[in-house]
């Protein structure tokens, strides 16, 4: 009984988390003790930055090998250590740690230079770390929610602004009820089962018959909770507010690792919890999905301010996301490498692209409008180029990241014989590339407008070296990385 | 050297890349050495082509399947897709990386005085669009072959967007939508093969030498679906020719790009269509490729091009303008001779597309010649020209007399093949486009007339200074080029007639008979067809031999004719 109480091995499967937790509790307790000055602030950064370089480096040593054996099912199977979760937990590490590194200067400009802010970071990293694990409902929420809070409190991180507190509260209230929605259907499937646990579920919904009206409203629930996380049309309202109000450095955040983070779980909900429904499921996801990328993608050509721009290309990237979903949903193992491929390379282009946006804040600009970054080329080329690369890893053109992502996902849909699905993707990659390149156009081919000199600090230039890196090696030689990913969803296969 | 010979593909195709890294480190505002860097490179890899003439003059010795493609470099890029880096050139695309390597040049020089704004991104930009522009060429893995083509897309569309004329974005945009638009429906086409592929075979693989060997046992599990790749092929590439109906790009495209771009978009750009219709939809669908109705859908586009290009070329007022529209015509003879699906169709057209280069290259080189002077292009600014330029108005008549088609210029001898080929296969055709030929007459040298003829009215024209050296240098070589392929082709049909009997082995397995057994196909299961095929074939066999031994007299003369 006491052996199953305390097994080392459950903890030492959630090393990574609870380092990150330890650092972050680090941060609140020096923050007001050691970095009183405003000077010594930058401590805290370099404290999260050490916090997640230890995860990473755990997460490394995890997929060499883990002393149990991977995957490993810890904690009676609720927390589940498979390569699936170490490649999406590196995802999400490495993209918070980008994340403190574009902060650095950003909270000087904006006079918020507080520990919390890293603290919470942090904290919702682990809350991804837990959702990305789990195979239990329970810790699936509690997961969900941790990273849920904390990103309500840093949208509304910049207290004397007025958008940034509209921003949070709208995305607080939507998200308070998308979570209601998902424990609504959790309920319900707690009840058709028994257990919360989703292999559990399975078994119960294998035995059930197809038109079951209650295993119905437990999935269209469920998923319609798990829409409103990812973004996905018709739960997207909340996005373009709450991406334009939040400190920029959060909407690059918030647009990156919970998305990583969701369609882990929507992962694991779907093919592991609700496998035996997949064509009933995936007959909604393909509305969804053709509903989305239209919309994203149709959205996105008027924006004027840049990161509500960034905002409804975020709903087109996930309406590619959902097309590899629903080809994985006939069995395919393309449209699972697909998806990981695709966040993968989603997580690093798009961060790159809010590094170029971050720099564009000054004292005197907030520079989140299409048209400051006009004329970019003649004050910072390389900055000009870099955002280029970005733009057109995000519209899918080779040889960058982007197009190994959209190819997977044709790749994927082709096989399965959605042509039709195939045919609309590829459109809306023309329109995609259509709205990018009018900040290309602003970029290139505008006069520059006098304003203040850009500074790029050194967080800046790590997190644009890292982001260039991946989205240029992916797209010229993304063998290792493919690999990667079909490590990745073996699991599910197994 | 051997290292060199080996290797040859990837030096020609990757020292662009290195000039524009190089590049970087030159500091802007000396404009000079940008401009010396940027035409030294280039340069150099023009010479680095020129071994492929000498190495390429050796005949393969037929039979082999890898002797369709030389040079061949091969490795794993990609396992997990099966994607290679595979490259590998046979005569056809000798001849465009040729043409690309000298107009990449030109285009390159004859931008010396005109480009004074961001001079370095320019040359940046033109050396990317080359390596682009040679991967295409050079690629035998589909995979590869799309990542460059879309690559070059970026470097034209700032080409055009940053130095281009007043509208110049919008025309930058419609070109990268359009053919954005055809190039991911052509991937969608390409992933069906590949999974066909695999169903059938096992493997997965983008390697062209593979499909191809495949290209007469697919099984489709619906006859629909060949059909359907060859139209995503057709459409993809269709956009870049362009033929009738997907045109639209190409005058706004022309008319607003800088001198050197519009050079190099009809000199080489257009081409890659062409050339994937003969190294992809043809060998690799050839029962699609050659159904009658295909056929006759294609023909027809292309003629109703070839009508439709010359009748709104003589409407123009712009001189850039009517270029543009001539090369919708011109373009639609290549596509006839594509499909006209015989030897002399296939290698008129690929002969037909170097002249074109050559020629359409260097009439938007005159026409930036003059815009440079004047600042304008409208016919009406100009006129009695010949009185204040000589050189320039000689070197005009010559290159125009080219494109027209006048024989001992290298136009005759395409244009003459094409209708040779279209001929043989339906004399219809080749009546249409015949017409095609009198108007090309009409609207250049109306155009000639127009602004070389008559009295200087327009008293800005009376100043005009004649060409200096440089500008004659980028003219010359063209000229030189179309009076060599006028007046001795046989070079360039020795190159071409084993790849393009390959090709027409492949849709046509039964068209030539009675060599079917010496020249072995360039496939090993066509062989097996061709054996199997023999009984049926021994009744057929006189008939297309005789019409084709036949039929080059009389087309000699109906075409004389209708001159």
């Amino acid at each position: 009984m006491w052996n199953n109480f305390f097994n080392p091995l459950d903890y030492a499967a959630m090393k990574p988390e609870i380092l990150l937790t330890i650092f972050a509790l680090a941060i609140l307790l020096a923050d007001p003790i050691l970095f009183r000055d405003k000077r010594d602030k930058f401590w805290n950064a370099i404290f999260a930055a050490l916090g997640l370089g230890f995860a990473l480096l755990q997460l490394v040593l995890f997929r060499r090998g883990f002393p149990g054996g991977l995957p490993a099912q810890t904690f009676d199977g609720r927390f589940t250590l498979d390569l699936f979760a170490i490649v999406l937990k590196l995802i999400i590490v490495l993209a918070t740690f980008l994340v403190v590194m574009i902060s650095l200067h950003y909270l000087e400009i904006e006079e918020a230079n507080f520990g919390e802010y890293y603290a919470l970071l942090l904290l919702s990293a682990v809350g991804m770390m837990f959702m990305v694990s789990s195979t239990d409902l329970i810790v699936l929420f509690l997961g969900l929610e941790l990273m849920a809070l904390c990103e309500y409190v840093l949208v509304g991180f910049l207290r004397g602004e007025r958008r940034s507190n509209e921003a949070a509260l709208k995305f607080f209230l939507l998200g308070a009820f998308s979570s209601g929605l998902l424990l609504y259907g959790m309920s319900l499937l707690y009840g058709i089962s028994g257990s919360t646990k989703l292999s559990a579920i399975s078994q119960a919904l294998a035995g059930r018959p197809v038109t079951d009206p209650l295993s119905w409203v437990a999935m269209v629930t469920l998923l319609a909770g798990l829409f409103f996380k990812i973004a996905a049309v018709p739960f997207h309202q909340w996005t373009p507010d709450a991406y334009e109000g939040a400190p920029t450095s959060i909407t690059a955040f918030i647009s990156v690792a919970p998305k990583v983070a969701s369609f882990a779980i929507l992962l694991r909900l779907l093919f592991t919890g609700m496998g035996p429904m997949h064509l009933q499921w995936q007959t909604l996801m393909i509305g969804v999905a053709i509903a989305t990328m239209t919309l994203g993608n149709l959205a996105a050509i008027t924006s004027s301010n840049i990161k509500r721009f960034f905002g409804y290309s975020t709903i087109a990237h996930v309406g590619y996301l959902l097309l590899g979903v629903i080809a994985a949903a006939d069995g395919n193992s393309y449209g699972l490498t697909a998806v990981v491929i695709y966040l993968l390379v989603y997580s690093f282009m798009n961060l790159g692209a809010f590094s170029v946006i971050v720099m564009m804040r000054r004292k005197d600009l907030l520079g989140d409008e299409i048209d400051d970054l006009s004329g970019l080329m003649s004050r910072a080329p390389g900055m000009a180029v870099l955002m280029l690369i970005f733009l057109l890893s995000l519209a899918g053109i080779p040889p960058t990241a982007g197009f190994i992502g959209k190819y997977y996902i044709f790749l994927s849909l082709i096989q399965t014989g959605h042509y039709y699905l195939a045919i609309l993707g590829v459109g809306y990659a023309v329109v995609a590339l259509y709205y990018y390149f009018r900040i290309v156009v602003a970029m290139f081919m505008k006069k520059a407008p006098e304003t203040g000199p850009l500074v790029i600090g050194p967080g800046l230039s790590v997190a644009l070296g890292v982001t260039l890196g991946f989205t240029l090696i992916i797209g010229v030689y993304p063998e290792p990385f493919i690999q990667l990913a079909q490590d990745a969803i073996r699991p599910f296969f197994s | 050297m051997q290292f060199l010979h080996d290797h040859i593909l990837s030096v020609i195709l990757f020292t662009p890349l290195v000039g524009m890294g190089i590049l970087l480190f030159i500091p802007g505002e000396n404009k000079n050495a940008v401009r010396w860097w940027g035409n030294i490179v280039l340069f150099i890899d023009f010479l680095l082509s020129l071994p492929l003439v000498f190495w390429f003059s050796a005949p393969g010795e037929s039979g082999k399947q890898e002797a369709l493609f030389r040079f061949v470099e091969r490795h794993d890029w990609i396992p997990s897709i099966g994607a290679q880096y595979h490259l590998g050139i046979d005569g056809i695309s000798f001849l465009l990386i040729m043409l690309t390597s000298v107009l990449g040049f030109i285009s390159v020089l004859s931008s010396w005085s005109s480009i004074q704004e961001r001079v370095k991104e320019y040359y940046a930009m033109f050396m990317l669009l080359q390596v682009g522009m040679m991967g295409v060429f050079m690629s035998l893995d589909f995979f590869l072959f799309y990542v460059f083509w879309e690559v070059m897309l970026v470097p034209m569309y700032f080409i055009i967007g940053v130095w281009g004329g007043p509208r110049k974005l919008y025309a930058a945009i419609k070109f990268f939508l359009y053919t954005l638009t055809g190039s991911v429906l052509m991937l969608l086409g390409i992933l069906v093969l590949y999974f066909q592929y695999h169903t059938e075979t096992g493997q997965y693989t983008f390697a062209l030498t593979e499909l191809m060997a495949h290209a007469h046992s697919w099984h489709w599990l619906s006859a629909s679906t060949p059909y359907w790749v060859f139209w995503a092929f057709m459409v993809g590439f269709a956009i870049k020719v362009p033929m009738f109906p997907f045109h639209t790009w190409l005058p706004d495209a022309h008319v607003e790009a800088p001198t050197a771009g519009s050079v190099i978009l009809a000199g080489v750009l257009l081409k890659m269509g062409t050339y994937g219709f003969i190294r992809f939809s043809l060998p690799l669908l050839p029962q699609v490729s050659s159904d009658p109705r295909v056929v006759k859908i294609m023909v027809w586009l292309s003629i109703i091009g070839i009508v439709y290009g010359a009748l709104v070329s003589l409407m123009q007022r712009d001189m850039k303008k009517l270029i543009a529209y001539s090369s919708v015509s011109h373009l639609g003879f290549c596509t006839l001779g594509i499909f006209a699906l015989n030897p002399h169709g296939l290698e008129g057209s690929v002969i037909q597309q170097i002249n074109h280069g050559i020629s359409t290259g260097a009439l938007f080189l005159i026409v930036g010649l003059i815009y440079e002077r004047r600042h304008t292009r409208e016919i009406k600014e100009f006129g009695g020209i010949s009185n204040v330029m000589p050189v320039y108005a000689t070197l005009f008549m010559i290159v125009m007399l080219s494109s027209v088609g006048l024989p001992l210029l290298n136009g005759f001898i395409g244009e003459f093949t094409i209708l040779q080929g279209a001929f043989e296969a339906n004399w219809h055709w080749a009546a249409w486009a015949v017409s095609g030929i009198v108007l090309g007459a009409a609207y250049l040298l109306w155009l000639y007339q127009r602004t070389m003829f008559g009295p200087v009215d327009n008293p800005k024209n009376q100043e005009l200074k004649d060409l200096n050296l440089r500008e004659i240098m980028t003219l010359v070589p063209l000229i030189i080029w179309a009076f060599w392929i006028g007046l001795y082709p046989k070079p360039y049909f020795d190159v071409l007639r084993e790849p393009v009997k390959a090709i027409v082995q492949s849709v046509h397995p039964d068209f030539y008979p009675t060599s079917a057994k010496a020249a072995t196909p360039a496939v090993a299961p066509l062989q097996v067809k061709a054996e199997a095929d023999q009984p049926k074939k021994a009744a057929e066999t006189s008939k297309p031999l005789a019409r084709s031994k036949n039929a080059p007299p009389s087309v000699k003369h109906r075409a004389g004719a209708a001159r």
